[in-house]
């Protein structure tokens, strides 16, 4: 078996399953956000249903639109503040003492390599970076999997991607594999279906970047991505884990419907082009364009991980943003942000001309501190340009990798960060 | 029932950022939300749509986001109902879910246009365009979806497993 029917089969107590059977699974781990948590809490307060299977697998992470925005957010999310008060819930994350969940959850060691994680945000694919199973569910899912501690998965199908090589350019990094991966694929080309990722370029990933990679599943339609368990994945846990960790090992007899591989010696910095992830373009194309930015973000829970704006610090380091440029920067968590700010990032950030803050969604999802005006372009290190996603729904977000972000910060045009650091 | 409503037809990738961008979550009430349903990509959807009307879209609805919001609010503007090539898997189980209906046949959406009368009977998964003429079939539901789709959502159907129905 791959690695997602594994983990599949081990929940459900099967010894084996196929693509196309439904389980009833476990999850170890079944979260929500302060956005979809409102709709859960709602939905458990009109049913009447007030007892939960496990009320330590149960994690509310306040991140899209804290601290509160405006006064309509702040009256929806005290129904969760009650919500958890009433039922004594031991993992609530309010703004300020958690961050992104899926910053969060790995990094503070809550979701641990062999988990099974279900929650109730899109990029809940991300925890297959550190070789879990994990999948965005809705609100109501994540009320019935709090209730009965079970939810059904179709077992899916399962992408093989390969990655092979050294990429020749220094600023090529896990997100441009990905970003890589979705033009080849398609927006949908994955939807219904798993990413288990292999190859030489794979191992050596940081888990971060791995976890950058799972991250973006989600933009290919997939229900999960999934990572063999490594020793990179093996070192971040350490320290980290607050659980055993609980890996399986790669079946050599495993199938997949669909086997791609990549060489990504040649591959540039990506840029996606307005409005899908899958336009994605070399830089040294987009460079040619001379694309002129308004703002520049960089954070979101696809990179702003510390190794994110370690990155984005080399490039910044003594550098001004240029004149028109409003730079938006938020390390992913309250732990992040304490690093950044002991590591002289967010000084560096400042000092270039960012305004920095911890442990939102902000501009990402168009939420707040930083949302863009009709006709304005965003250079992001998000994972989502759609339509009206970031702000105005006549505004253009590109999508890019630290490196690329930060360059372009500088220059005010989008660059290859080659053009400020030489090569 | 059989019964009979406009058509409401998108492309493809209508995502949940369309069907109900992020600026109007900070509600869960579900009219507030249907106040805004497609705003960014069908300023007339709002205005004009009626209970029974129907939603029809090509390939991949409701990719992006899992915010329940999006099928919450398409429910409460009285849609009746989604007929897509396919769909994204979350709003999949998120329609499912909450007792909004929606079928993937692919044939009907080559078929319809925007603006189209369609008769249609939900239990039965059967529509006509009364344009053309034509008549489609929806594929059964699985039998898992089938069990939560019969009892309205899946909220339903654990009262009814926990004996709390």
């Amino acid at each position: 078996m791959n690695l997602t029917e594994q983990f599949l089969a081990r929940s459900a107590g099967k010894s084996r399953v196929s693509p196309g059977d439904i389980v009833t699974i476990k999850p170890d781990v079944m979260m929500g956000n302060d956005v979809t948590t409102a709709v859960t809490v709602r939905i458990l307060n009109e049913s009447g249903l007030d007892t939960f299977a496990d009320k330590n697998k149960m994690f509310i992470v306040m991140s899209h639109f804290v601290p509160n925005k405006d006064i309509k957010t702040s009256e929806m999310t005290q129904s969760i503040r009650k919500f958890v008060e009433k039922h004594k819930l031991p993992y609530f994350f309010e703004a300020g003492k958690g961050g992104i969940e899926h910053a969060l959850l790995p990094d503070e060691g809550y979701v641990v390599a062999g988990d099974v994680v279900v929650g109730a945000d899109s990029h809940s694919c991300t925890y297959g970076g550190i070789h879990a199973f994990a999948a965005g569910i809705g609100s109501t899912d994540l009320a019935g999997a709090w209730v009965t501690g079970k939810i059904w998965m179709r077992v899916p199908e399962t992408i093989k991607a390969a990655f092979h090589g050294i990429p020749k350019h220094p600023w090529t990094s896990a997100k441009d594999f990905v970003l890589h991966l979705i033009k080849e694929i398609g927006d949908d080309g994955a939807t219904y279906q798993a990413i288990e990722y292999h190859g030489d370029a794979i191992e050596n990933l940081t888990a971060e970047g791995k976890l950058t990679i799972a991250n973006m599943a989600i933009e290919a339609g997939a229900k999960n991505a999934i990572f063999p368990f490594d020793k990179a994945i093996e070192a971040y846990e350490k320290g980290r884990a607050r659980r055993p960790l609980n890996p399986v090992k790669v079946d050599p007899k495993a199938a997949f419907s669909r086997s791609f591989e990549w060489n990504v010696e040649d591959l540039e910095p990506q840029v996606s082009y307005p409005h899908l992830p899958s336009k994605a373009h070399p830089i040294s194309k987009v460079m040619a364009e001379k694309i002129k930015v308004d703002q520049v973000f960089i954070g979101s829970c696809t990179n702003a991980k510390i190794e994110d704006l370690r990155i984005a610090a080399k490039i910044l380091k003594g550098k001004k943003l240029a004149p028109w440029v409003r730079g938006v920067a938020i390390p992913a968590s309250q732990k992040i942000y304490l690093e950044a700010i002991q590591e002289g990032i967010v000084e560096i950030f400042a000092k270039a001309g960012f305004a920095v803050t911890g442990g939102t969604c902000g501009p990402c999802l168009g939420g707040h501190y930083g949302i863009i005006g009709p006709g304005e372009v965003m250079l992001s290190t998000s994972n989502r340009n759609f339509v009206g996603r970031t702000g105005h729904p006549k505004g253009m977000t590109y999508l890019c990798n630290p490196a690329v972000a930060a360059a372009s910060a500088v220059v005010g045009y989008i660059v290859d960060p080659c053009e400020v650091m030489g090569k | 029932m059989l019964e009979k409503g406009k058509s409401y037809r998108y492309g493809r990738d209508v995502n949940t950022d369309l069907i109900i961008p992020a600026r109007y979550m900070s509600t869960t009430d579900p009219d507030e939300l249907a106040s805004f349903c497609m705003e960014d990509i069908d300023k007339n959807f709002v205005k004009t749509v009626r209970k029974g009307d129907i939603i029809v879209a090509e390939e991949n609805f409701g990719n992006g986001s899992s915010r329940e919001h999006a099928p919450i609010a398409i429910k409460a503007s009285g849609v009746q109902c989604v007929i897509a090539k396919f769909f994204a898997r979350i709003f999949y189980r998120n329609a499912i879910n909450i007792g909004l209906p929606i079928f993937e046949i692919p044939e009907a959406v080559d078929d319809i246009q925007y603006g189209d009368i369609l008769e249609y009977d939900i239990d039965k998964g059967w529509f006509k365009n009364t344009r053309t003429g034509r008549e489609f079939q929806a594929k059964a539901f699985t039998p898992e979806v089938k069990e939560i789709f019969d009892v309205g959502g899946l909220i339903p159907l654990i009262k009814k497993q926990l004996g709390k129905a």
